[in-house]
């Protein structure tokens, strides 16, 4: 038990950042905000689960990833394939003859059918089932991210190298799903889902209902990540982005543990991809091309590369500003966005959580330790100062 | 080869060319079982290179390195570690951000696959390990450090004890007391004195007090070849060695 609250919840502070974070989402932005609004944080918050996915990737094992967006999306294309397959199903029963006439083939997604695809492709198969859809949406990115990692940390590519080979991943994979249209519905994406196993996920119930799954969903996340961050991989990971050299002249296959961390942030961000599909009710290859990608660093970097809890308000906040900066002034946001960037990397390396820990902590503690302690109490000493410094910081 | 080698490890004809240039030419020389070996040499000798050929770290152009029997060339980095053979760099190579008590447990041998990692536990033994190891590198007062805030000496001795945890049979030292005080170099004799026991090291230095204080035979290089071997007196008297090295 004591071994479960300090791994998966991150002790005593680790609990009280989670406790906070659980009231904003679960409490106070349903309370506050009316169902557009809650849709739109749920969109929002899609996005976090690839933001504390690249905390433990890049802000711990320093792999930056430019194309994170990639897994993301194909998580989505997974799920919104399934929709996608049962929206053709329910067009096919509802459907007057007229309109089936016009339809050459029943039972397939429209984009098939406008590009003279007859049957439907092999690899859409699996998409007829849920679970087998499940597992598909994670077994798809992780396999690709295996396969990459595989290819790129076995020959020693690092750094710089790296983030361009994943932002050409994120530029291929939108050419691969723009001009495969019969098989991905090309430019325009899967779009028109309406239904999941018959529950129809656009009115406004089923919208808080997608809301709170996509929240707990993201604590369940968080917590998994924390988990991994406080084991002694994690260690590794911080050892590996510091002093690579050591860690594999200390025995250690330096390979193959920043492939797991690869693989494991994809397998996260994919679950926030199909989030997203559930909330918004489309996937586009505009989604998973680099631009996406670099906003779910920067989402990563605003709140706090090494901050868990501080990636997932750095998303919110900047898309937020996002929404709202670009209502105000459209042809102002790019600069903005870009000045917020090079100020946060410049000035507060450490995010939002990085100012949390150096400012408001420190008051904080001003504030509560304004009592001196009585000694007349005896025997119990003032805590000494904290020499132990929790590297991980999460 | 049939008879078993009587030495513990064994450098034979090995060379590394680099566009050309032999940094390592045609090196041949055996240590001993629990022998000290100090290299010396000038700068670009290839005193590093050679490390670095032994740790697989850069890979040979020939000729072979034997270490009990069992050829190091061409085994990945962690496979050479894993036959008990450990390397500490020039410059302090230690995990800043980490503790030491962190910094030491990375380098115990328990848990290096993924998975062995992920579900690691502190067992005490580990925890005794780790506190024992701290104690023989003079860090038992800085366990719960971050490695960053350490004094370069100290940093120093953290990469030692990081080899030293690990119990490894061949132990090769990088200039292990430049840039470090009197008082931490005799710390440092001390400590090298106490870990060669049972041990084949191999160490590289420039200080020849430090050399004089730890090796049982010395080798020098010039131009990546062997240029004399011996004892302390024999080399120092050696005119080669005056004339390209010592004699500065």
């Amino acid at each position: 038990m004591n071994r479960f609250f300090n791994v998966f919840l991150g002790g005593r502070s680790g609990l009280i950042g989670l406790l906070v974070m659980a009231v904003v989402l679960f409490v106070a932005i349903p309370l506050t905000l009316d169902v557009f609004r809650v849709n739109l944080v749920a969109k929002y918050l899609s996005y976090a689960f690839v933001s504390i996915a690249l905390v433990v990737c890049w802000g711990h094992g320093g792999i930056l990833s430019l194309g994170q967006g990639v897994f993301w999306g194909l998580g989505g294309y997974c799920l919104a394939a399934f929709l996608k397959l049962e929206a053709a199903g329910n067009i096919a029963k509802e459907a007057t003859s007229d309109q089936l006439k016009a339809l050459t083939t029943v039972g397939l997604p429209d984009f098939m059918d406008w590009n003279q695809i007859t049957e439907l492709p092999w690899f859409w198969y699996g998409f007829k089932s849920l679970p087998v859809t499940i597992v598909l949406m994670f077994i798809v990115p992780s396999l690709l991210a295996y396969i990459l990692g595989t290819a790129i940390f076995k020959r020693r590519v690092a750094g710089v190298y790296f983030a361009i080979i994943t932002q050409a991943l994120a530029w291929i994979m939108e050419m691969l799903f723009v001009t495969r249209q019969g098989w991905t519905g090309g430019i325009n994406g899967i779009t028109d889902l309406r239904t999941m196993l018959g529950w129809d996920i656009r009115t406004n119930s089923a919208q808080y209902i997608l809301y709170f799954a996509t929240c707990i969903l993201l604590v369940g996340c968080l917590v998994l990540c924390r988990a991994v961050l406080n084991s002694k991989l994690g260690r590794l990971l911080v050892a590996l982005r510091d002093e690579e050299d050591r860690v594999r002249f200390s025995g250690y296959d330096a390979a193959s543990i920043k492939r797991f961390a690869f693989v494991f942030a994809s397998a996260i961000s994919a679950l926030g991809g199909a989030m997203f599909v559930l909330n918004v009710g489309f996937m586009s290859p505009k989604l998973i091309t680099i631009e996406p990608s670099i906003y779910m660093v920067i989402f990563c970097a605003v709140g706090g590369r090494m901050s868990l809890i501080g990636a997932v308000y750095g998303t919110l906040l900047v898309q937020f500003g996002r929404t709202w900066f670009s209502e105000e002034f459209p042809a102002m946001w790019y600069f903005l966005m870009g000045a917020v960037f090079i100020a946060v990397t410049r000035y507060f390396p450490n995010g939002l959580a990085g100012i949390f820990d150096d400012y408001i902590v420190p008051l904080g503690k001003k504030f509560t330790h304004r009592k001196p302690p009585t000694p007349a109490t005896g025997g119990l000493k003032s805590v000494p100062s904290v020499t132990t410094v929790n590297s991980t910081g999460n | 080869m049939g008879n078993l080698s009587t030495y513990a490890l064994g450098v034979e004809h090995l060379t590394v060319s680099f566009d050309g240039f032999k940094a390592v030419d045609d090196l041949t020389f055996y240590v001993e079982q629990h022998e000290v070996r100090v290299v010396i040499g000038p700068n670009g000798a290839g005193k590093t290179t050679l490390l670095d050929l032994i740790c697989g770290k850069t890979k040979a152009t020939s000729g072979s390195v034997m270490f009990k029997n069992n050829e190091l060339l061409g085994r990945p980095e962690q496979n050479i570690v894993k036959m008990g053979v450990s390397r500490k760099f020039q410059t302090p190579s230690i995990y800043p951000k980490l503790t030491v008590f962190e910094n030491l447990e990375l380098s115990h041998p328990t848990g290096r696959t993924v998975m062995g990692s992920l579900f690691f536990k502190r067992t005490a033994e580990i925890k005794d390990r780790v506190e024992e190891v701290a104690k023989e590198i003079y860090l038992s007062d800085f366990v719960h450090t971050r490695g960053e805030l350490l004094s370069h000496g100290q940093k120093q001795w953290l990469e030692i004890g990081m080899l030293l945890i690990a119990d490894p049979e061949l132990v090769m030292l990088d200039e292990p007391v430049a840039g470090m005080s009197v008082r931490e170099r005799q710390q440092t004799a001390e400590l090298l004195r106490r870990m060669c026991n049972g041990r084949v090291v191999l160490v590289i230095e420039h200080d020849m007090n430090f050399v004089r204080e730890i090796a049982h035979k010395v080798t020098v290089m010039h131009q990546g070849k062997l240029l004399a071997e011996g004892s302390m007196d024999e080399v120092q008297a050696n005119e080669k060695v005056i004339e390209v090295y010592l004699g500065h």
